[in-house]
Protein backbone atom coordinates (compact mmCIF):
# COMPACT_ATOMS: atom_id res chain seq x y z
CA UNK A 1 0.00 0.00 0.00
CA UNK A 2 3.06 2.41 0.59
CA UNK A 3 4.14 2.36 -2.64
CA UNK A 4 0.80 3.92 -4.32
CA UNK A 5 0.38 6.39 -1.59
CA UNK A 6 3.77 7.44 -2.62
CA UNK A 7 3.11 7.64 -6.50
CA UNK A 8 -0.08 9.21 -4.94
CA UNK A 9 1.81 12.04 -3.72
CA UNK A 10 4.55 12.56 -6.23
CA UNK A 11 1.47 13.48 -8.31
CA UNK A 12 0.15 15.67 -6.47
CA UNK A 13 3.32 17.50 -6.16
CA UNK A 14 3.94 17.82 -9.33
CA UNK A 15 0.01 18.56 -11.17
CA UNK A 16 -1.92 21.90 -9.53
CA UNK A 17 -4.58 20.23 -6.77
CA UNK A 18 -8.35 21.33 -8.12
CA UNK A 19 -10.11 23.11 -5.60
CA UNK A 20 -12.24 21.27 -3.67
CA UNK A 21 -15.49 22.88 -4.41
CA UNK A 22 -14.52 22.07 -8.01
CA UNK A 23 -14.33 18.51 -7.18
CA UNK A 24 -18.00 18.76 -6.04
CA UNK A 25 -18.98 21.08 -9.10
CA UNK A 26 -17.20 17.75 -11.32
CA UNK A 27 -19.30 15.26 -9.72
CA UNK A 28 -22.70 17.03 -10.64
CA UNK A 29 -21.24 17.20 -13.83
CA UNK A 30 -20.65 13.26 -14.09
CA UNK A 31 -23.84 12.08 -12.68
CA UNK A 32 -25.52 14.37 -15.37
CA UNK A 33 -23.98 13.67 -18.08
CA UNK A 34 -24.38 9.81 -16.93
CA UNK A 35 -28.23 9.66 -15.96
CA UNK A 36 -29.91 13.09 -17.73
CA UNK A 37 -28.51 13.06 -20.99
CA UNK A 38 -32.32 13.36 -22.43
CA UNK A 39 -33.07 16.55 -20.16
CA UNK A 40 -30.05 18.19 -22.65
CA UNK A 41 -32.52 18.15 -25.74
CA UNK A 42 -35.45 19.52 -23.03
CA UNK A 43 -33.42 22.46 -21.60
CA UNK A 44 -33.26 23.04 -25.94
CA UNK A 45 -36.50 22.70 -26.67
CA UNK A 46 -38.61 24.22 -23.54
CA UNK A 47 -37.34 28.01 -25.22
CA UNK A 48 -38.38 26.93 -29.03
CA UNK A 49 -41.94 25.70 -27.78
CA UNK A 50 -42.49 28.58 -25.26
CA UNK A 51 -41.39 31.19 -27.11
CA UNK A 52 -44.01 29.76 -30.48
CA UNK A 53 -46.77 29.20 -28.50
CA UNK A 54 -46.85 32.79 -26.24
CA UNK A 55 -45.01 34.85 -28.49
CA UNK A 56 -46.19 33.58 -32.12
CA UNK A 57 -49.19 32.07 -31.18
CA UNK A 58 -50.79 33.84 -28.66
CA UNK A 59 -48.78 36.75 -29.83
CA UNK A 60 -50.24 36.90 -32.88
CA UNK A 61 -53.77 37.52 -31.34
CA UNK A 62 -52.50 40.36 -29.14
CA UNK A 63 -51.14 41.43 -32.09
CA UNK A 64 -53.77 41.64 -33.77
CA UNK A 65 -56.20 43.38 -30.97
CA UNK A 66 -54.04 45.38 -29.28
CA UNK A 67 -51.42 45.72 -31.05
CA UNK A 68 -47.98 46.09 -29.64
CA UNK A 69 -47.27 45.92 -26.14
CA UNK A 70 -44.62 48.33 -24.58
CA UNK A 71 -44.53 49.68 -28.05
CA UNK A 72 -43.17 46.44 -29.38
CA UNK A 73 -44.46 43.03 -30.83
CA UNK A 74 -45.82 40.38 -27.86
CA UNK A 75 -43.33 37.79 -28.98
CA UNK A 76 -40.77 40.65 -28.60
CA UNK A 77 -41.74 41.87 -25.16
CA UNK A 78 -42.71 38.14 -23.92
CA UNK A 79 -39.60 36.55 -24.91
CA UNK A 80 -36.93 38.08 -22.19
CA UNK A 81 -39.47 37.34 -19.02
CA UNK A 82 -39.79 33.69 -20.09
CA UNK A 83 -35.86 34.12 -20.20
CA UNK A 84 -35.63 35.39 -16.75
CA UNK A 85 -38.51 32.64 -15.40
CA UNK A 86 -37.43 29.70 -16.99
CA UNK A 87 -34.01 30.71 -15.12
CA UNK A 88 -35.84 31.08 -11.83
CA UNK A 89 -37.51 27.26 -12.78
CA UNK A 90 -34.57 25.65 -13.55
CA UNK A 91 -32.87 27.09 -10.23
CA UNK A 92 -35.63 25.95 -8.35
CA UNK A 93 -36.10 22.64 -9.70
CA UNK A 94 -32.21 21.91 -8.84
CA UNK A 95 -32.58 23.11 -5.44
CA UNK A 96 -34.92 20.97 -4.42
CA UNK A 97 -35.21 17.17 -5.14
CA UNK A 98 -31.79 17.35 -5.42
CA UNK A 99 -30.79 18.89 -2.31
CA UNK A 100 -33.44 16.54 -0.53
CA UNK A 101 -31.99 13.65 -1.83
CA UNK A 102 -28.45 14.50 -1.37
CA UNK A 103 -29.55 14.88 2.50
CA UNK A 104 -31.46 12.49 3.36
CA UNK A 105 -32.38 9.87 0.26
CA UNK A 106 -28.80 9.13 -1.71
CA UNK A 107 -27.23 10.83 1.15
CA UNK A 108 -24.40 12.37 -1.35
CA UNK A 109 -23.18 14.93 0.95
CA UNK A 110 -22.40 12.88 3.71
CA UNK A 111 -20.32 10.58 1.26
CA UNK A 112 -18.86 13.86 0.22
CA UNK A 113 -18.36 15.28 3.87
CA UNK A 114 -16.72 11.66 4.62
CA UNK A 115 -13.75 12.97 2.35
CA UNK A 116 -11.40 15.85 2.55
CA UNK A 117 -14.58 18.23 1.30
CA UNK A 118 -16.36 20.72 3.50
CA UNK A 119 -19.82 21.66 3.59
CA UNK A 120 -19.03 25.22 2.46
CA UNK A 121 -17.06 23.42 -0.43
CA UNK A 122 -20.46 20.84 -0.75
CA UNK A 123 -22.50 23.99 -1.16
CA UNK A 124 -20.03 26.04 -3.24
CA UNK A 125 -20.14 23.13 -5.69
CA UNK A 126 -23.88 22.92 -5.73
CA UNK A 127 -24.48 26.75 -6.56
CA UNK A 128 -21.28 25.88 -9.30
CA UNK A 129 -23.51 23.16 -10.85
CA UNK A 130 -26.90 25.11 -10.62
CA UNK A 131 -25.16 28.33 -11.86
CA UNK A 132 -23.36 25.96 -14.82
CA UNK A 133 -26.94 24.69 -15.87
CA UNK A 134 -28.27 28.41 -15.80
CA UNK A 135 -25.66 29.14 -18.58
CA UNK A 136 -26.85 26.39 -20.36
CA UNK A 137 -30.03 27.61 -20.26
CA UNK A 138 -29.77 31.26 -20.28
CA UNK A 139 -27.76 30.60 -23.69
CA UNK A 140 -29.70 28.66 -25.07
CA UNK A 141 -32.82 31.06 -24.40
CA UNK A 142 -31.18 34.15 -26.10
CA UNK A 143 -30.15 32.18 -28.86
CA UNK A 144 -33.50 30.41 -29.59
CA UNK A 145 -34.47 34.43 -28.70
CA UNK A 146 -32.11 35.76 -31.51
CA UNK A 147 -33.32 33.07 -34.28
CA UNK A 148 -37.01 34.62 -33.12
CA UNK A 149 -35.81 38.08 -34.21
CA UNK A 150 -36.34 39.35 -30.46
CA UNK A 151 -33.18 40.57 -29.84
CA UNK A 152 -33.07 44.13 -30.34
CA UNK A 153 -29.71 45.27 -28.97
CA UNK A 154 -26.28 44.02 -28.33
CA UNK A 155 -26.76 44.83 -24.66
CA UNK A 156 -29.12 41.28 -24.38
CA UNK A 157 -25.56 39.60 -24.42
CA UNK A 158 -25.96 41.11 -20.86
CA UNK A 159 -29.19 39.08 -20.19
CA UNK A 160 -27.16 36.18 -19.78
CA UNK A 161 -25.40 36.71 -16.36
CA UNK A 162 -28.62 38.92 -15.80
CA UNK A 163 -30.91 35.68 -16.31
CA UNK A 164 -28.20 33.81 -14.09
CA UNK A 165 -28.09 35.83 -11.10
CA UNK A 166 -31.84 35.71 -11.37
CA UNK A 167 -31.81 31.84 -11.08
CA UNK A 168 -29.06 32.03 -8.19
CA UNK A 169 -31.33 34.25 -5.96
CA UNK A 170 -34.19 31.99 -6.18
CA UNK A 171 -31.47 28.93 -5.96
CA UNK A 172 -29.86 30.13 -2.74
CA UNK A 173 -33.19 30.54 -0.86
CA UNK A 174 -34.65 27.24 -1.72
CA UNK A 175 -31.47 25.34 -1.24
CA UNK A 176 -31.53 27.05 2.33
CA UNK A 177 -35.04 26.28 2.65
CA UNK A 178 -34.42 22.13 1.55
CA UNK A 179 -31.76 21.94 4.45
CA UNK A 180 -34.22 22.63 6.67
CA UNK A 181 -36.86 19.91 5.03
CA UNK A 182 -37.21 16.33 6.38
CA UNK A 183 -39.52 15.28 3.12
CA UNK A 184 -40.78 16.46 -0.19
CA UNK A 185 -43.78 18.25 0.72
CA UNK A 186 -42.68 21.85 1.27
CA UNK A 187 -41.61 21.76 -1.97
CA UNK A 188 -44.73 21.42 -3.26
CA UNK A 189 -46.45 24.06 -1.33
CA UNK A 190 -42.90 26.25 -2.56
CA UNK A 191 -44.25 25.86 -6.42
CA UNK A 192 -47.82 26.02 -5.42
CA UNK A 193 -47.82 28.95 -3.62
CA UNK A 194 -44.58 30.78 -4.88
CA UNK A 195 -43.29 29.90 -8.24
CA UNK A 196 -46.12 29.55 -10.40
CA UNK A 197 -47.78 32.99 -8.88
CA UNK A 198 -44.54 34.83 -9.83
CA UNK A 199 -44.15 32.56 -12.78
CA UNK A 200 -47.22 34.13 -13.94
CA UNK A 201 -47.98 37.76 -11.99
CA UNK A 202 -44.23 39.00 -11.97
CA UNK A 203 -44.44 41.02 -15.39
CA UNK A 204 -43.31 37.96 -17.71
CA UNK A 205 -46.51 37.76 -19.29
CA UNK A 206 -47.58 41.52 -19.41
CA UNK A 207 -46.83 44.66 -17.65
CA UNK A 208 -47.10 45.14 -14.33
CA UNK A 209 -49.38 48.31 -15.03
CA UNK A 210 -52.01 45.93 -15.74
CA UNK A 211 -52.17 44.55 -11.94
CA UNK A 212 -54.32 45.99 -9.67
CA UNK A 213 -52.60 48.83 -7.81
CA UNK A 214 -52.30 47.23 -4.98
CA UNK A 215 -50.15 44.59 -6.06
CA UNK A 216 -47.83 46.61 -7.32
CA UNK A 217 -45.53 46.70 -4.47
CA UNK A 218 -45.99 42.95 -3.78
CA UNK A 219 -44.51 42.17 -7.89
CA UNK A 220 -41.77 45.00 -7.19
CA UNK A 221 -40.72 43.15 -3.72
CA UNK A 222 -40.29 40.10 -6.03
CA UNK A 223 -36.51 38.40 -7.09
CA UNK A 224 -38.20 37.67 -10.40
CA UNK A 225 -39.62 41.01 -11.47
CA UNK A 226 -36.46 42.61 -10.95
CA UNK A 227 -35.12 40.26 -13.26
CA UNK A 228 -37.58 40.56 -15.63
CA UNK A 229 -37.28 43.82 -15.74
CA UNK A 230 -33.51 43.83 -16.29
CA UNK A 231 -33.72 41.16 -18.87
CA UNK A 232 -36.60 43.07 -20.83
CA UNK A 233 -34.47 46.27 -20.48
CA UNK A 234 -31.58 44.72 -22.13
CA UNK A 235 -32.58 43.06 -24.80
CA UNK A 236 -34.91 45.49 -26.33
CA UNK A 237 -32.47 48.32 -25.91
CA UNK A 238 -33.68 51.87 -24.02
CA UNK A 239 -31.97 50.61 -20.44
CA UNK A 240 -33.42 52.83 -17.94
CA UNK A 241 -30.01 52.99 -16.25
CA UNK A 242 -31.01 54.21 -12.34
CA UNK A 243 -34.28 51.30 -12.38
CA UNK A 244 -31.18 49.01 -13.77
CA UNK A 245 -28.99 49.66 -11.12
CA UNK A 246 -31.67 48.88 -8.17
CA UNK A 247 -32.69 45.59 -10.01
CA UNK A 248 -29.04 44.64 -10.12
CA UNK A 249 -28.72 45.83 -6.42
CA UNK A 250 -31.57 43.76 -5.32
CA UNK A 251 -30.82 40.68 -7.17
CA UNK A 252 -27.32 40.60 -5.82
CA UNK A 253 -28.41 41.51 -2.21
CA UNK A 254 -30.59 38.67 -2.15
CA UNK A 255 -28.64 36.05 -3.83
CA UNK A 256 -25.74 37.38 -1.13
CA UNK A 257 -28.34 36.66 1.61
CA UNK A 258 -29.21 33.56 0.31
CA UNK A 259 -25.95 32.05 -0.09
CA UNK A 260 -25.20 33.24 3.43
CA UNK A 261 -28.33 31.35 5.05
CA UNK A 262 -28.00 28.70 3.19
CA UNK A 263 -24.07 28.29 4.20
CA UNK A 264 -25.40 28.00 8.16
CA UNK A 265 -28.61 25.98 7.41
CA UNK A 266 -26.25 23.18 5.49
CA UNK A 267 -23.49 23.24 8.55
CA UNK A 268 -26.64 22.83 10.90
CA UNK A 269 -28.25 20.04 9.21
CA UNK A 270 -24.60 18.30 7.82
CA UNK A 271 -22.23 18.70 11.02
CA UNK A 272 -24.38 17.86 14.04
CA UNK B 1 0.43 13.23 25.78
CA UNK B 2 -0.77 11.31 23.24
CA UNK B 3 1.87 8.07 22.52
CA UNK B 4 3.53 8.40 18.95
CA UNK B 5 2.15 4.68 18.03
CA UNK B 6 -1.93 6.20 18.96
CA UNK B 7 -3.52 6.65 15.59
CA UNK B 8 -6.41 7.27 17.91
CA UNK B 9 -6.16 9.37 21.36
CA UNK B 10 -9.16 10.38 23.56
CA UNK B 11 -9.30 11.43 26.97
CA UNK B 12 -12.55 12.96 28.24
CA UNK B 13 -14.50 12.92 25.11
CA UNK B 14 -18.04 13.65 25.16
CA UNK B 15 -20.87 14.83 23.20
CA UNK B 16 -24.23 16.31 23.63
CA UNK B 17 -27.06 16.76 21.47
CA UNK B 18 -29.28 19.62 23.83
CA UNK B 19 -29.58 17.74 26.57
CA UNK B 20 -28.83 13.98 25.55
CA UNK B 21 -25.90 13.01 26.73
CA UNK B 22 -24.80 10.71 23.91
CA UNK B 23 -20.65 10.20 24.79
CA UNK B 24 -20.37 11.08 28.46
CA UNK B 25 -16.27 11.57 28.90
CA UNK B 26 -14.74 8.69 27.17
CA UNK B 27 -10.59 7.89 27.29
CA UNK B 28 -9.57 5.46 24.66
CA UNK B 29 -6.06 4.80 22.24
CA UNK B 30 -6.24 3.30 19.59
CA UNK B 31 -2.62 1.88 18.02
CA UNK B 32 -1.15 1.64 14.73
CA UNK B 33 -2.14 -1.64 13.20
CA UNK B 34 -4.59 -2.37 16.08
CA UNK B 35 -8.31 -3.62 14.92
CA UNK B 36 -10.38 -2.07 17.91
CA UNK B 37 -13.65 -2.63 18.65
CA UNK B 38 -16.52 -0.38 20.01
CA UNK B 39 -19.56 -2.54 21.44
CA UNK B 40 -22.84 -1.77 22.76
CA UNK B 41 -26.10 -1.85 22.32
CA UNK B 42 -27.87 1.21 19.96
CA UNK B 43 -28.02 4.23 21.37
CA UNK B 44 -24.69 3.46 23.38
CA UNK B 45 -22.85 6.68 21.74
CA UNK B 46 -21.08 4.22 19.32
CA UNK B 47 -21.79 6.08 16.22
CA UNK B 48 -21.55 9.30 17.76
CA UNK B 49 -18.20 8.50 18.92
CA UNK B 50 -17.23 7.23 15.10
CA UNK B 51 -18.30 10.76 13.68
CA UNK B 52 -16.16 12.45 16.16
CA UNK B 53 -13.15 10.27 15.03
CA UNK B 54 -14.08 10.89 11.48
CA UNK B 55 -14.24 14.42 11.93
CA UNK B 56 -17.79 14.73 10.90
CA UNK B 57 -19.00 15.72 13.92
CA UNK B 58 -17.32 18.30 15.82
CA UNK B 59 -16.89 17.19 19.93
CA UNK B 60 -18.44 18.47 22.84
CA UNK B 61 -15.49 18.20 25.36
CA UNK B 62 -12.22 16.64 25.91
CA UNK B 63 -9.61 15.84 23.68
CA UNK B 64 -9.04 14.07 20.90
CA UNK B 65 -6.15 13.54 18.34
CA UNK B 66 -6.49 11.32 15.16
CA UNK B 67 -3.44 10.71 13.22
CA UNK B 68 -1.33 12.75 15.39
CA UNK B 69 -3.98 16.03 14.21
CA UNK B 70 -6.77 17.52 15.64
CA UNK B 71 -10.09 17.18 14.16
CA UNK B 72 -10.96 20.60 15.21
CA UNK B 73 -8.75 22.45 12.84
CA UNK B 74 -7.55 19.26 10.67
CA UNK B 75 -10.33 17.61 9.60
CA UNK B 76 -9.86 17.73 5.34
CA UNK B 77 -6.39 16.29 6.35
CA UNK B 78 -7.08 13.73 8.69
CA UNK B 79 -10.43 12.46 6.33
CA UNK B 80 -8.05 12.34 3.84
CA UNK B 81 -6.40 9.52 5.47
CA UNK B 82 -9.45 7.87 6.90
CA UNK B 83 -11.48 5.64 5.05
CA UNK B 84 -15.37 5.54 6.60
CA UNK B 85 -17.92 3.01 5.67
CA UNK B 86 -20.89 4.89 7.37
CA UNK B 87 -23.99 2.64 8.77
CA UNK B 88 -25.92 3.16 5.68
CA UNK B 89 -23.91 2.66 2.26
CA UNK B 90 -24.54 6.32 0.75
CA UNK B 91 -23.39 4.65 -2.51
CA UNK B 92 -25.15 6.31 -5.32
CA UNK B 93 -27.96 4.06 -6.37
CA UNK B 94 -28.30 4.96 -10.16
CA UNK B 95 -24.28 5.18 -11.15
CA UNK B 96 -22.28 1.67 -11.92
CA UNK B 97 -20.10 0.20 -9.66
CA UNK B 98 -16.98 1.31 -10.64
CA UNK B 99 -18.31 4.77 -11.12
CA UNK B 100 -19.14 4.97 -7.67
CA UNK B 101 -15.43 4.20 -7.09
CA UNK B 102 -14.33 6.77 -9.34
CA UNK B 103 -16.20 9.59 -8.46
CA UNK B 104 -15.31 9.04 -5.02
CA UNK B 105 -11.57 8.76 -5.63
CA UNK B 106 -11.95 12.17 -6.99
CA UNK B 107 -13.14 13.69 -4.20
CA UNK B 108 -9.57 13.28 -2.61
CA UNK B 109 -8.44 14.86 -6.18
CA UNK B 110 -6.96 11.55 -6.81
CA UNK B 111 -5.57 11.27 -10.90
CA UNK B 112 -8.37 9.16 -12.86
CA UNK B 113 -5.21 6.75 -13.35
CA UNK B 114 -4.48 6.35 -10.71
CA UNK B 115 -8.26 5.48 -9.54
CA UNK B 116 -8.93 3.37 -12.27
CA UNK B 117 -5.92 1.10 -11.14
CA UNK B 118 -7.04 0.91 -7.90
CA UNK B 119 -10.91 0.27 -8.53
CA UNK B 120 -9.55 -2.94 -10.49
CA UNK B 121 -8.05 -4.31 -7.77
CA UNK B 122 -10.33 -3.38 -5.13
CA UNK B 123 -13.11 -4.66 -7.29
CA UNK B 124 -11.39 -8.42 -7.46
CA UNK B 125 -10.85 -8.04 -3.43
CA UNK B 126 -14.51 -6.90 -2.76
CA UNK B 127 -15.78 -9.81 -5.31
CA UNK B 128 -17.66 -7.38 -7.93
CA UNK B 129 -15.25 -7.40 -10.64
CA UNK B 130 -18.25 -8.96 -12.98
CA UNK B 131 -20.40 -5.84 -11.52
CA UNK B 132 -18.06 -3.45 -12.52
CA UNK B 133 -20.45 -2.07 -15.19
CA UNK B 134 -23.60 -2.89 -13.31
CA UNK B 135 -26.01 -0.10 -11.46
CA UNK B 136 -25.77 -0.18 -7.86
CA UNK B 137 -29.26 -0.17 -7.20
CA UNK B 138 -30.22 -4.06 -7.84
CA UNK B 139 -26.81 -5.43 -6.21
CA UNK B 140 -27.42 -7.31 -2.80
CA UNK B 141 -27.00 -5.92 0.48
CA UNK B 142 -23.74 -7.68 0.97
CA UNK B 143 -22.70 -6.60 -2.46
CA UNK B 144 -23.74 -3.06 -1.37
CA UNK B 145 -21.48 -3.15 1.83
CA UNK B 146 -18.65 -5.05 0.17
CA UNK B 147 -18.74 -1.87 -2.86
CA UNK B 148 -18.44 0.50 0.25
CA UNK B 149 -15.83 -1.30 1.75
CA UNK B 150 -13.72 -0.97 -1.68
CA UNK B 151 -14.90 2.64 -1.96
CA UNK B 152 -13.76 3.68 1.44
CA UNK B 153 -10.02 1.94 0.29
CA UNK B 154 -10.02 3.97 -2.66
CA UNK B 155 -7.79 6.88 -1.04
CA UNK B 156 -5.54 3.65 0.65
CA UNK B 157 -6.13 5.36 4.30
CA UNK B 158 -4.28 4.66 7.33
CA UNK B 159 -6.95 4.31 9.30
CA UNK B 160 -10.52 2.74 8.52
CA UNK B 161 -13.78 2.82 10.38
CA UNK B 162 -16.92 0.87 10.03
CA UNK B 163 -19.68 1.55 11.88
CA UNK B 164 -21.32 -1.64 12.05
CA UNK B 165 -20.14 -3.23 8.95
CA UNK B 166 -21.99 -6.49 8.65
CA UNK B 167 -25.52 -5.33 10.30
CA UNK B 168 -28.22 -6.55 8.32
CA UNK B 169 -26.37 -9.17 6.21
CA UNK B 170 -27.30 -13.23 5.85
CA UNK B 171 -24.50 -15.62 7.58
CA UNK B 172 -22.78 -15.92 4.46
CA UNK B 173 -22.32 -12.39 3.45
CA UNK B 174 -21.19 -11.74 7.03
CA UNK B 175 -18.65 -14.79 6.76
CA UNK B 176 -17.07 -13.46 3.17
CA UNK B 177 -17.03 -9.52 4.47
CA UNK B 178 -15.48 -10.86 7.60
CA UNK B 179 -12.61 -12.60 5.60
CA UNK B 180 -11.72 -9.33 3.64
CA UNK B 181 -11.71 -7.74 6.77
CA UNK B 182 -9.00 -10.32 8.18
CA UNK B 183 -7.09 -9.60 5.28
CA UNK B 184 -6.90 -5.90 5.82
CA UNK B 185 -5.86 -6.39 9.11
CA UNK B 186 -3.04 -8.80 8.41
CA UNK B 187 -2.01 -5.79 5.96
CA UNK B 188 -1.61 -4.10 8.61
CA UNK B 189 -4.62 -1.33 8.43
CA UNK B 190 -5.51 -0.69 11.42
CA UNK B 191 -9.36 -0.87 11.78
CA UNK B 192 -12.27 0.85 14.12
CA UNK B 193 -15.11 -1.56 14.07
CA UNK B 194 -18.49 -0.35 16.26
CA UNK B 195 -20.93 -3.75 16.65
CA UNK B 196 -23.59 -5.52 18.42
CA UNK B 197 -22.67 -8.12 17.21
CA UNK B 198 -20.53 -10.27 20.01
CA UNK B 199 -19.81 -12.65 17.94
CA UNK B 200 -18.23 -10.02 15.31
CA UNK B 201 -15.77 -9.12 18.23
CA UNK B 202 -14.83 -11.61 18.58
CA UNK B 203 -13.99 -12.65 15.77
CA UNK B 204 -12.14 -9.27 14.45
CA UNK B 205 -11.31 -7.21 17.20
CA UNK B 206 -7.72 -7.43 19.71
CA UNK B 207 -9.42 -4.81 21.88
CA UNK B 208 -12.17 -3.56 22.71
CA UNK B 209 -14.25 -1.25 24.65
CA UNK B 210 -18.31 -2.21 25.79
CA UNK B 211 -20.19 0.97 25.88
CA UNK B 212 -23.32 1.31 27.82
CA UNK B 213 -25.40 4.91 28.17
CA UNK B 214 -22.11 6.88 26.60
CA UNK B 215 -19.99 5.78 28.78
CA UNK B 216 -16.90 3.05 28.84
CA UNK B 217 -18.26 -0.26 30.64
CA UNK B 218 -15.24 -2.23 30.18
CA UNK B 219 -12.08 -2.43 27.85
CA UNK B 220 -9.36 -5.51 26.69
CA UNK B 221 -8.81 -7.89 24.51
CA UNK B 222 -12.16 -10.53 24.18
CA UNK B 223 -10.54 -13.39 25.42
CA UNK B 224 -9.58 -11.26 29.11
CA UNK B 225 -13.10 -9.74 29.17
CA UNK B 226 -14.59 -13.25 29.31
CA UNK B 227 -11.85 -14.48 31.48
CA UNK B 228 -13.26 -11.38 33.85
CA UNK B 229 -16.52 -10.67 33.55
CA UNK B 230 -17.71 -14.29 33.11
CA UNK B 231 -16.65 -17.56 33.51
CA UNK B 232 -15.57 -20.40 31.05
CA UNK B 233 -19.20 -22.13 30.40
CA UNK B 234 -22.73 -21.07 30.99
CA UNK B 235 -25.75 -23.20 31.13
CA UNK B 236 -28.83 -22.07 29.53
CA UNK B 237 -32.11 -23.00 30.91
CA UNK B 238 -35.56 -22.31 28.98
CA UNK B 239 -38.79 -22.18 31.16
CA UNK B 240 -41.62 -22.55 28.24
CA UNK B 241 -45.31 -20.91 29.11
CA UNK B 242 -43.90 -20.62 32.90
CA UNK B 243 -41.16 -17.81 34.84
CA UNK B 244 -38.05 -18.95 35.40
CA UNK B 245 -37.88 -20.68 38.93
CA UNK B 246 -35.18 -18.24 40.20
CA UNK B 247 -35.28 -18.58 44.01
CA UNK B 248 -35.16 -22.52 43.23
CA UNK B 249 -31.77 -22.22 41.59
CA UNK B 250 -29.58 -19.85 43.91
CA UNK B 251 -26.48 -20.83 44.80
CA UNK B 252 -25.49 -23.03 41.96
CA UNK B 253 -22.68 -21.77 39.90
CA UNK B 254 -21.07 -18.43 40.05
CA UNK B 255 -23.95 -16.45 39.12
CA UNK B 256 -27.04 -16.52 38.06
CA UNK B 257 -28.73 -14.40 35.47
CA UNK B 258 -32.93 -14.15 35.36
CA UNK B 259 -34.25 -13.21 32.45
CA UNK B 260 -38.05 -13.17 31.20
CA UNK B 261 -38.11 -16.39 29.37
CA UNK B 262 -34.51 -18.42 30.57
CA UNK B 263 -31.85 -18.57 32.78
CA UNK B 264 -27.89 -18.34 32.88
CA UNK B 265 -26.58 -20.24 35.43
CA UNK B 266 -22.32 -19.04 34.85
CA UNK B 267 -20.19 -21.62 35.81
CA UNK B 268 -16.84 -22.91 34.43
CA UNK B 269 -18.38 -26.38 34.44
CA UNK B 270 -21.74 -26.47 32.83
CA UNK B 271 -22.68 -29.96 32.83
CA UNK B 272 -22.05 -30.17 36.99
CA UNK B 273 -24.20 -27.32 37.35
CA UNK B 274 -26.80 -28.74 35.45
CA UNK B 275 -26.97 -32.02 37.79
CA UNK B 276 -27.38 -29.24 40.57
CA UNK B 277 -30.35 -28.01 38.96
CA UNK B 278 -31.93 -31.89 38.49
CA UNK B 279 -30.75 -32.59 42.20
CA UNK B 280 -32.73 -30.08 43.28
CA UNK B 281 -36.34 -31.14 41.21
CA UNK B 282 -36.31 -28.07 38.43
CA UNK B 283 -36.89 -29.50 35.34
CA UNK B 284 -36.46 -26.60 32.45
CA UNK B 285 -38.20 -27.15 29.03
CA UNK B 286 -34.65 -27.35 27.33
CA UNK B 287 -30.74 -26.64 28.40
CA UNK B 288 -27.88 -26.60 26.86
CA UNK B 289 -24.02 -25.54 28.05
CA UNK B 290 -21.78 -23.40 25.59
CA UNK B 291 -19.06 -21.12 26.06
CA UNK B 292 -19.59 -18.05 27.67
CA UNK B 293 -19.18 -15.15 25.22
CA UNK B 294 -19.35 -10.96 25.21
CA UNK B 295 -22.55 -10.98 25.05
CA UNK B 296 -22.23 -12.74 28.73
CA UNK B 297 -20.09 -10.04 29.35
CA UNK B 298 -22.36 -7.19 28.58
CA UNK B 299 -24.96 -8.71 30.80
CA UNK B 300 -22.83 -9.15 33.76
CA UNK B 301 -21.83 -5.56 33.20
CA UNK B 302 -25.11 -3.77 32.55
CA UNK B 303 -27.54 -6.20 34.07
CA UNK B 304 -29.35 -6.17 30.50
CA UNK B 305 -29.70 -8.18 26.80
CA UNK B 306 -28.09 -6.74 23.66
CA UNK B 307 -30.98 -7.35 21.40
CA UNK B 308 -33.27 -4.12 22.39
Amino acid sequence: MTTDLETWGIQHAQGARMPPSLRVLRYHLYTYLRTWRSSLTTSFLAPVLYLAAMGVGLGSLINHHVGTVDHVRYLTFVAPGLLAASAMQVAASDSMYPVMAAIKWIRTYYAMLATPLEVSDVLLGHFAWVTTRLVLTAVTYLGVMAAFGTVHSPLAVLAVPTAILTGLSFSALISAFAATQENDQGFATISRMGLIPLFLLSATFFPISQLPGWMHPLAYATPLYHGVDLCRMLTLGGVDWVSAAWDLVYLVALTSAGVLLSRRLFARRLVV
Amino acid sequence: MPSVDAVIWARGLSKRFGDLVAVDGIDFDIAKGESFGFLGPNGAGKTSTMRMIACMSPKSAGTLRVLGMDPETDGPAIRGRIGLVPQDDSLDLQLTVLDNLMIYGRYFDLPKRVIRERAERLLAFAELSERADDTVEPLSGGMKRRLTIARALVSEPDLLILDEPTTGLDPQARHLLWDRLYRLKSEGVTLVITTHYMDEAEQLCDRLVVMDKGRIAASGPPSALIDRYSTKEVLELRFLGADPPGEALRGIGERIEVLPDRVLIYADDGEGAMGEVTDRGVEPTAWLVRRSSLEDVFLSLTGRTLID
